[in-house]
């Protein structure tokens, strides 16, 4: 090769990264290929730092048929059929720009779950933002959800669901962070591997612009002052072109003419020549005029390392090139071949007659692993885990609970799934803030199954005590799909830290995994999937976010029928609670909002009976004893009551001596945060069938009081005092508005 | 015989699915999804012509506009003035509007945003197709998701409009009453669903397909079968 060449000073990467591409190449890489280099090196394609880590998850379970690696996780779900699911953030683009860094992260999403041959049925989101009163979290929530919305809409894909959490920590660092999943045949499995040479490689779609010209090395920083000059790495979306991708491309795979298929996210047609040449163990070679470029005069490596939206990479058998354009003419989508697939193990880019890249694919895809250092962070010093708070008095526990339901991270998120279509597919059974999870049927595909689908984060509770914390948020999330009636199959992670060249950073993502890996392994719940989003810190503030795993645990009903939401039905009904409560109060919205404190124990998973409890809490709906279920997490009791009584529009009698605890103290009973707890409500003739469930396994069911006919929440103390009596209209109105009065300001 | 209708699919539809599913495995009846592009020839030979919801061309210029002119719009036109039963659903709704089949002009909903939830469509008038059995002041539960689905005619057209019972349904309060808070976009008069003078063009922003199975409502209802069942007795009785 005659091209220019970059010298080793110049090019951008660690030491140890840059001695495996001399030693490899013999020779200065041209100026393309250092840029596909540095893009396929930074943290965000590599997982550097995370790849030591990772593999403390566990990732086998015989529903597996795809596991880490692959585009989207892929589970058996009987019936001939795969569920396919992906979580990923889009942290970076969505704090400079959040209409299209939230939108363009669905598109991404999107087509993860396509290229593995899915039709996408649902999505699910997921924020982190700063305190909901400041303008600038205002702004942020603004535009995200309006990018969720406005491209997950014209898709055509309807919402399932998600979270949000209001932390200072996320002031500038917004955390953004999409999820999808979809249903296929499991023949129509199609993989991201280029395994016959001579095979045509096809770029369909969008042109090829300077939008999100390394958007992958952005996401690899910490955000500065001058990240606004970085807006060029934030990519634009057209959800009206992806629709038509998603038919052409599903139609494509049902017609058979479809050997691998990738899609470009991050690295665009670097990642693709290169991982479906590495997968299939061959080689691709493209010619790079053949792309079509928005700009005249667009710098190969430009052209090679954008991230412009809306393109997908199709590998196909030569006699099928008719075929499949015919699909793509159908839908009026531009397409270009652009080379072929070769046996030589490298991916050769040519351009005007010579060859600017010629890397083995390896080189690309398979870079060296960072060795980052772990210690003990200090502030963890500082925690006091036996502090309580002083036990307040009976007659100000009313203006505790108005509190609490009054906060940010308690109302209700109405303002923000409005504005998603949560029907579009005639899928969602259980649907956005009726129950943990959203449930969706499956009637399309032939079959009364359903999917049961949660995100859950807790960052407070992850910082606090990363172990614990991690650990719990993979209960909650299992609890979340038990509670409507599903079992937990499987999981995909996005793990949202700050810089993990910090020590004390990646001590907390070590242990954060570590959590989440114990307390996946005694829930038997395999980990298929995954991503890592490190580098949010404000550099301004000097502020990294805290530890914010966010997972998202897909469960399955043999009978979508059987599946239960959270309100409840008619008076006079009992209300059962499962489990025992433990005084575990740290990082609980109680601590946060009531004392301000960061102190006290964080709840900890009960690894020995998890699995148990689930198991019976799915049973027991699937059996049709319960009218309705609700898993208790973020408020504890009192919070888990309040949403039933308020979803239903009925009111509760509750005693606060039929609870098991090892605590007398009435706040700690009404707002620990104890796992694997669980509020259901039966009717008077199938109280003994539910409660003989949980006996057989001597997991704790008790009968704490009835639901009422009138609208008040009362909740009596150990001696039968009422200590809390609250409408259910005081309560609601703040809960219900509150949110969209910050938002739109007060009617 | 079952009915047999087409839905025409055009260049971002997103509802033709769910249309043809609720018609189809919910209804019983014949249903084909046609291309665009190829539905003009085949469609005199149906029972009615469907334009199912979404963002055609993406809600490009304004929704519904550039499907109203494509070359299938045409035909479609010359069928519904022999008086061929024409029904549009949200998207579809907004592609009659644009293309002259029905009056009046859908804009951006009063909150600014894109709304989905489920409303309460009180029956205007049982003389259109798509409403003949049901009664009239009947409240169905039907859910509505778009951005831009404010009704809006001026003062002379809705004059016209309601004196010659072309308002089909109107959204209203839990009670069937017509306020403001029941209306959801901010439509004029709570206006939901219109027709045509001869009736037979009817179009409705709230999706029928997406209520007319206990299972996906949140109140166990199907009212949204009564539009479809509407349409059989539209055809029974000739």
């Amino acid at each position: 090769m005659t091209q220019e060449t970059v010298l080793r000073d110049e090019i951008n990467l660690t030491k140890e990264e840059k001695e495996v591409v001399y030693k490899t190449l013999n020779r200065e890489p041209t100026i393309p290929e250092a840029a596909m280099l540095e893009v396929m090196n930074s943290e965000h394609c590599s997982y550097k730092s995370s790849r030591p880590v990772l593999p403390k998850l566990p990732t086998e379970g015989p529903r597996v048929i795809c596991g880490p690696g692959e585009d989207a996780g892929v589970v058996d779900i009987g019936d001939g059929l795969a569920l396919v699911f992906k979580l990923e953030s889009h942290n970076h683009p969505s704090a400079l720009d959040p209409f299209n860094g939230a939108a363009t992260g669905i598109g991404g999403i999107i087509r993860d779950i396509l290229c593995m041959g899915a039709r996408p049925i649902g999505l699910l989101d997921s924020f982190r933002l700063g305190d909901l009163s400041d303008p600038h979290t205002k702004w942020l929530l603004k535009w995200v959800t309006k990018g969720v919305g406005d491209y997950g809409n014209c898709v055509g894909i309807s919402n399932a669901g998600g979270d949000i959490e209001f932390d200072p920590s996320f002031q500038i660092n917004c955390l953004i962070n999409v999820g999808c999943f979809g249903v296929m045949r499991k023949d129509d499995l199609a993989l991201s591997r280029a395994t016959t040479p001579g095979d045509k490689l096809i770029l369909l779609g969008g042109s090829t612009g300077r939008d999100g010209i390394g958007g992958a090395s952005f996401a690899s920083k910490n955000i500065t002052e001058d990240s606004e000059s970085d807006r060029g790495a934030v990519q634009i979306g057209d959800p009206y072109m992806k629709k038509l991708i998603i038919e052409a491309t599903l139609e494509a795979i049902k017609a058979g003419v479809v050997e691998g298929l990738k899609d470009l996210g991050a690295a665009g047609v670097t990642c693709s020549i290169s991982e479906t040449a590495d997968a299939g163990g061959t080689g691709t070679e493209i010619q790079l005029e053949k792309i079509r470029i928005r700009e005249d005069d667009m710098e190969p490596w430009e052209i090679l390392v954008s991230e412009s939206q809306e393109r997908m990479f199709f590998v196909v058998k030569p006699d099928n090139v008719k075929k499949i354009s015919k699909i793509f003419d159908k839908y009026e989508l531009p397409y270009e071949i652009l080379g072929e697939v070769t046996d030589t193990g490298k991916c050769v880019v040519k351009y005007r007659d010579q060859t600017i890249v010629d890397l083995p694919a390896h080189l690309l895809t398979k870079p060296p692993a960072a060795d980052r250092k772990a210690t003990y962070p200090k502030y963890l010093n500082k925690l006091n885990q036996k502090w309580l708070p002083k036990e307040p008095k009976d007659n100000e526990l009313n203006d505790i609970c108005r509190k609490i339901m009054a906060s940010d991270n308690m109302i209700s998120r109405e303002w923000v799934y409005r504005q998603y279509d949560t029907e579009v597919g005639l899928h969602s059974v259980v649907k956005s803030g009726q129950a943990d999870a959203g449930v969706f049927r499956l009637s399309e595909f032939g079959t009364k199954k359903g999917i049961a689908v949660t995100f859950d984060g807790n960052s407070n509770q992850c910082y606090l005590d990363p172990y614990n914390g991690g650990a719990g948020i993979m209960m909650e999330a299992c609890s979340n799909v038990a509670a409507v009636g599903a079992e937990p199959i499987a999981m995909t992670d996005c793990l949202n830290f700050g810089n993990p060249e910090h020590p004390q950073v990646f001590w907390t993502f070590e242990k954060v995994v570590e959590g989440l890996a114990d307390a996946a392994k005694a829930l038997g719940v395999p980990c298929v999937g995954g991503n890592v989003s490190f580098y949010n810190h404000d550099e301004v503030r000097d502020v990294a976010v805290k530890p914010s795993p966010v997972i998202f645990v897909a469960g399955l009903l043999d009978d979508v029928e059987k599946a239960v939401n959270n309100s409840f039905k008619s008076p006079e009904e009992f209300i059962i609670l499962i489990g025992d409560t433990n005084t575990e109060i740290g990082g609980s919205e109680y601590t946060k909002v009531i004392h301000s404190s960061d102190d006290g124990q964080v709840p900890k998973v009960d690894f020995a009976n998890a699995k148990n409890v689930l198991k019976k809490v799915v049973k027991a709906v699937n059996e049709g004893l319960v009218t309705s279920s609700h898993d208790i997490s973020k408020g504890g009791l009192f919070v888990a009551l309040t949403e039933m009584a308020m979803a239903g529009n009925l009111g509760f009698k509750v005693g606060l001596k039929r609870i098991p605890a090892d605590t007398q103290r009435s706040d700690i009973k009404l707002f620990s945060e104890t796992h694997g707890r669980f509020l259901m409500t039966a009717k008077q003739e199938d109280m003994d069938k539910l409660i003989s469930i949980f006996a057989e396994d001597e997991i704790p069911a008790s009968y704490i009081g009835s639901v009422t006919k009138e609208k008040k929440l009362i909740i009596e103390n150990d001696e039968n005092q009422v200590i809390v009596e609250l409408s259910i209209e005081d309560i609601k109105h703040v809960w219900d508005t509150r949110m969209e009065e910050e938002m739109e300001g007060k009617k | 015989m079952p009915m047999r209708v087409i839905v025409v699919q055009f260049s971002g539809s997103t509802c033709d699915r769910d249309l043809v599913y609720a018609m189809k495995d919910v209804m019983g009846w014949e249903v084909d999804l046609v291309w665009y592009k190829e539905a003009q020839k085949h469609l005199e030979s149906y029972d009615a012509i469907f334009l199912p919801g979404g963002f055609t061309y993406g809600d490009h210029l304004r929704a519904g506009i550039i499907a109203a002119y494509t070359p299938v719009m045409d035909k479609v036109k010359e069928l519904a003035k022999e008086g061929f039963p024409v029904f549009g659903i949200c998207n579809g709704f907004q592609i009659l509007v644009e293309s002259g089949l029905l009056t009046g002009a859908l804009i951006g909903n009063d909150t600014l945003r894109f709304s989905c939830k489920w409303t309460n469509l009180r029956v205007e008038t049982t003389r259109s197709a798509a409403t003949n059995v049901a009664k009239k002041g009947d409240i169905w539960k039907v859910p509505i998701a778009h951005g831009e689905g404010r009704y809006f005619l001026d003062e002379k057209g809705l004059k016209e409009l309601n004196e010659n019972d072309q308002v089909v349904w109107r959204y209203v309060s839990d009670d069937g009453k017509i306020t403001a808070e029941g209306n959801p976009n901010g439509s004029i008069e709570n206006i939901a669903g219109i027709c045509n003078l001869e009736g037979n063009v009817v179009g409705l922003m709230p999706h029928p397909e997406r209520a007319s199975e206990s299972i996906l409502s949140p109140w166990g209802s199907d009212h949204g079968k009564l539009y479809f069942q509407s349409l059989e007795n539209y055809f029974r009785r000739g």
